[in-house]
Parts: C-alpha cells; structure tokens; sequence
C-alpha cells in the first residue's frame, strides 16, 4: 500500500514562495496566473492491506510530524 | 549556574553559545548530544542556532521530535529554564513550548543583519535587569523568522504579556513585530535574534552579554 499525503500552509497564512511562483510565472507573461499556493508531496511505502486503518494511522503521523497543524492542512490518499 | 547546550547535528551555534556562557560564568556549560535519553540537572537548557536536520520537513521539526527534547520538556514543565535561540526558537514551537510557528521571511531572503530590539517583558529571568521599552543591539541570522500565530492565539499571548522582544524596524514579516516570545510563566524564551553575537559592542560589552549576566544573576 502506499499513502499520498498533501500538506500545504492554510488558507490566510502568508506564502512567500507561493507569491514568487506567480511572479515568476506573471512575468513569463501567463496572466492568468493570479495566484499560486505551494505545499508539498510526501509518499508513503505502507506494509499490511487495510485502507480503513492505514488511513487512521497516517493521519495521526500527520498530527504527530507531517504537518504543523498551526499553520498547515493535509490530506491523505490510501493507493494499492 | 549549571548550564547544558542541546546538540543537534545541524546545530552551528552550539560552540558560541557555550562561549558566551563561559565567559558569563566562567564555567564550561554541558554539551549534551540529541540523542542523550539520561536526565541532566541543570538550571537553563540552551537550544542553539543552526540549521538541524538541515531544515528538513520544517525548521525544527525534526530536533523537536529527538529523544532529548523529552527531558528538555520535563525540565520545562518544572519552571527549569528554555532558552531557544533561532533555529532553537523554531524547535520551541514546533515541541509546543511556545505557540505559534515560523514561516520563511516575508521578502524570501536569508537576512543577517543587526537590529533593533524593543524590551517589551521584564518579568522573565531573561530580561529581568532590562527595563520596558528598552533598546538592545542584537543581530538576527535566518530564513525562517517571520513569527505567525492565529488570531486567537495572537490576542491570548498578547494579553498574557508573553512577548518579550519586539523589532524597531520589522526585516521578516513577523507578526505584531515579534522577535522573542516566552511562555505564561516566563522560564521558556524563544527568540530570533542571537545574543551570543551581540557579547561586545565596539569596547563596551554587548546587550548579549547583558542577557546572559541578567540569568546568571537571577539564578544566582
């Protein structure tokens, strides 16, 4: 099994690097670019087949390490 | 004053640090290693600047997960002395000594300059020879030092006077200007600026000197 697992600043929290995304990308002159998020990707390798009980686990590693829930939102995809 | 430095690997102001203690106190603070699992009696705890982990996931997120930082918490929760300097800031909140967290500075670039620092709490063993709205010369090095918290996060810990440092001219973004923030009971400091930079100013000794002399003096 592996665990997708999104984490990105929440809504509000300021993202420098977001911002420089979509001037960077502002200034290669694709206007429609009006604004840009940036977060991260981190991939799981899982052992054992229960999707249920994987998903609980990664969310609590999320809570515990992965995300700082101060500033930081994730969501978790179980795949085969 | 018994004094131990936390080492992360990573860490690159362990040694100033321990420098800086020395010349205060004349004793050689402990250099405890992160994995340390055994208890260290000591009056203050230092986590030093640097880059842990290598900033890994988050700045300090790592450090604060180390088996040490369990005895660090013990010794924090008993009124033991924390003083998180920079990325030792950054590990403060991560554990949740201190609320809020770091996020990188607002013009995305690493800034090390001197700056201005207003005294905004003197009811802390860290400040206590400071007055209120006294200036102090205290150099900052980071990335990652723009201070965020939420909105009720932000209004409890000013209405709890838990901020301790305020920049004059704010060089990150940090929210409410905040340098350096301590808990409700005033034992655990965090700060961005770096203290052990500011020991001598020109002939004269520095207000980072005058830091560390106020501690050994409260202690004392």
């Amino acid at each position: 099994m592996k665990a997708i697992v999104h984490v990105q600043l929440k809504p509000g929290v300021l993202d420098p690097q977001g911002q420089a995304i979509a001037g960077a990308l502002a200034s290669l002159g694709y206007d429609e670019v009006t604004g840009a998020r940036q977060g991260k990707v981190i991939e799981l390798e899982l052992s054992g087949t229960d999707h249920a009980l994987a998903r609980e686990r990664v969310e609590a590693m999320c809570g515990q390490l992965l995300a700082n829930m101060v500033i930081e939102q994730f969501s978790v995809e179980i795949l085969d | 004053m018994r004094v131990a430095v936390i080492v992360f690997p990573g860490s690159n102001c362990d040694r100033d640090v321990a420098e800086a203690i020395a010349q205060v106190t004349g004793k050689q603070p402990i250099m405890v290693w992160h994995r340390e699992t055994t208890f260290f009696d000591v009056d203050l705890v230092i986590l030093p600047g640097g880059f842990a982990y290598g900033d890994y996931l988050r700045p300090g997120a790592m450090a604060a997960r180390s088996s040490v930082m369990r005895h660090v918490l013990d010794h924090a929760k008993a009124g033991g002395l924390v003083l998180g300097i920079c990325n030792g800031f950054q590990v403060l909140t991560e554990i949740g000594l201190l609320p809020g967290a770091l996020l990188p500075n607002a013009g995305m670039k690493f800034i090390c300059k001197p700056v201005k620092l207003k005294v905004t709490r003197t009811s802390t063993p860290f400040t206590g020879s400071f007055t209120k709205g006294q200036y102090l010369d205290i150099p900052v090095a980071h990335h990652d030092g723009n201070y965020f918290a939420q909105k009720d996060e932000l209004s409890r810990l000013e209405d709890n006077e838990q901020v301790v440092f305020r920049y004059e001219n704010n060089p990150n973004g940090s929210i409410n200007d905040i340098a350096g923030l301590s808990n409700v009971s005033g034992n655990v400091l965090g700060m961005m600026p770096h203290p052990e930079r500011a020991m001598v100013h020109g002939k004269t000794r520095g207000d980072g000197y005058k830091l560390f002399n106020t501690l050994m003096e409260m202690i004392r």
